[in-house]
């Protein structure tokens, strides 16, 4: 009886800890500063949305939403691509040149990406790819293949050879043994990466950071930070700017918690 | 099929790694001409640098705090939530939901509750009498501010670690605890000599993970504090990227991150290690 009404105690006792916070946001969307202050969790006096509509009007949040989308986007669709390409090729390579070039791969597991940053910005500076989306799209694809192609390239593993043997027998080539009877099988794996580089590439903030400072490249989250100084004592711009941020994510996780839940845990373990 | 991601990895991935070691023997402002003087940023960060060594130490305290915290957490609600049923199941999505925000989000919304006049932290404290005005500056008063942002990293990721842990420990056989309870053995007894030893492969990755990340930290702690006041809330990230972004120094800058990068891979092999002599090589 104890450990029940303990264990019911302290499980309640978190899910409020973790959803309070959220609703001060979602709530203090529809509030005025004075009211964000004096009462955080009471539902607004009345409801307005005013704080979008100033935010919206000074026009500084579309852009980096844009940007954000351009990114975040073009890069989960090449990695996935590039990935799945090379873990297909290592899966079912029998030589030692698969061998190399998986360890090689994983060795970017071990190194942390944050360390790149210096060398990143000096090449980049040098190319002019700093300050554009394009550069941002390259830095993603290259911090985020090794774990993409570790995860995939274990899911291709435990494919059955009899399928591939097949294939070739019915005289298919490697691309068309790939697009037509690799791919197909591993949506599900593609999906759930997919959407783990996705959380991956929007929320990122180190090297748009460091590489970007004109206004219109900036993403969402180096606009958040610019939004911490300029509306440092006002929470009510700050919560409408953070719950615009994260609609994005958290429509798609209410529609795919598992395929979320399954591709985060996924790369966390793995990587 | 492998060479578009190689080219790719190579080129932006492994080639800098190489040079970060390369550059960490240079004397660098990042603008002339790299000058070459061995060894000499790494004895002047071993023997000289004070900062240097109050960062490490900042970083080892709050990847402590923050691997304790989210071990004990997300191990007790996993034993909780292991069986799945409706109500788990909503709970773990609950619990998981932080994890899709981004960090800078978090910190910010983290900022509000921690303010010292009218944050929902002191507010409540205040109100059920357990703090006096003024009232504590989490984030602006340094013997709390690391710590403020290490309770904000495990609100961010117990949830993550909870579903790694159910995961873990639903791979236990249902027999063991079974033949416990005809035993009549407690709860406790249950989870001392059963769920420990069998999750023990789970805490290693979890602890690890968690370690490795914390060794990763920079969007939180940029986002909270920017490592202030007075670099008490600084981490390994946070001041690599001021020493090369702020101080214009890269070659030094690039001497932390060869540091940085041995501390995460021995953390990683000792992980491998205590895996291997445990439970045999999988």
């Amino acid at each position: 009886m104890l450990y029940k009404s303990t264990k019911n105690i302290l499980l309640t006792a978190f899910a409020f800890i973790v959803l309070i916070p959220c609703s001060i946001v979602v709530l203090g969307t529809f509030k005025t500063d004075a009211e964000i202050y004096s009462t955080p969790l009471s539902l607004p006096k009345s409801w307005t949305l005013n704080n979008f509509r100033t935010l919206f009007d000074s026009g500084g949040l579309i852009t980096p939403f844009k940007n954000s989308v351009i990114v975040s986007v073009s890069s989960v669709f090449i990695t996935l691509i590039l990935a799945s390409m090379a873990a297909y090729a290592i899966a079912r390579s029998i030589t030692i040149s698969g061998k190399i070039l998986f360890f090689l791969f994983t060795l970017g597991l071990a190194i942390p990406g944050q360390v790149n940053i210096i060398p990143i910005y000096v090449l980049f500076v040098k190319l002019h790819l700093n300050n554009s989306l394009l550069g941002l799209v390259l830095v993603n694809i290259a911090l985020t293949l090794p774990i993409s192609i570790f995860i995939l390239s274990s899911f291709f593993k435990d494919l059955s050879r009899e399928m591939f043997e097949a294939a070739s027998i019915d005289g298919a080539g490697h691309w068309r043994t790939f697009r037509s009877i690799a791919l197909p099988l591993c949506r599900p794996a593609m999906g759930a990466t997919g959407i783990f580089l996705f959380v991956i590439c929007w929320n990122d903030l180190l090297y748009p950071l460091m590489l970007i400072s004109e206004l219109s490249k900036k993403t969402l989250p180096l606009i958040l930070i610019d939004y911490r100084g300029e509306y440092f004592s006002s929470f009510s711009m700050l919560f409408t700017a953070i719950f615009v941020a994260s609609i994005p994510m958290v429509v798609m996780y209410l529609f795919f918690q598992k395929s979320f839940i399954a591709g985060i845990t996924a790369g966390a373990v793995k990587g | 099929m492998a060479l578009p991601a190689f080219a790719i990895y190579s080129f932006l991935y492994l080639y800098p790694s190489i040079s970060n070691l390369w550059n960490s023997t240079k004397r660098w402002d990042g603008v002339l001409p790299p000058e070459f003087i061995g060894a000499r940023n790494f004895t002047y960060l071993a023997t000289n640098d004070d900062l240097f060594l109050k960062v490490v130490g900042n970083n080892f305290r709050f990847a402590f705090v923050v691997v304790i915290l989210q071990t004990t957490f997300s191990l007790l609600f996993a034993t909780f939530l292991l069986n799945n049923t409706k109500t788990t199941i909503f709970l773990r999505v609950v619990y998981f939901f932080p994890t899709i925000l981004s960090s800078v989000s978090v910190g910010l919304i983290w900022l509000f509750l921690y303010n010292p006049n009218y944050g929902l932290i002191n507010a409540t404290a205040k109100s059920i009498g357990i703090m006096k005005e003024p009232g504590i500056n989490w984030l602006g008063d340094g013997r709390y501010a690391l710590y403020a942002i290490a309770i904000t990293q495990v609100w961010f990721h117990t949830g993550q670690m909870v579903v790694i842990y159910v995961a873990g420990l639903q791979q236990i056989p249902a027999e063991l605890y079974e033949a416990a309870e005809v035993d009549g053995a407690s709860r406790w007894q249950q989870f001392k000599s059963i769920t420990w030893p069998m999750a023990l492969p789970t805490t290693a990755v979890v602890v690890a993970y968690t370690t490795i990340q914390s060794f990763r930290a920079f969007d939180l702690v940029y986002a909270m504090t920017q490592g202030g006041p007075n670099n008490a809330s600084d981490v390994l990230v946070t001041l690599i990227y001021n020493t090369a972004f702020a101080s214009y120094k890269f070659g030094y800058a690039s001497a932390q991150s060869v540091l940085l990068v041995v501390t995460v891979l021995l953390i990683t092999w000792l992980q491998r290690r205590t895996l291997r002599v445990n439970y045999g090589d999988r």
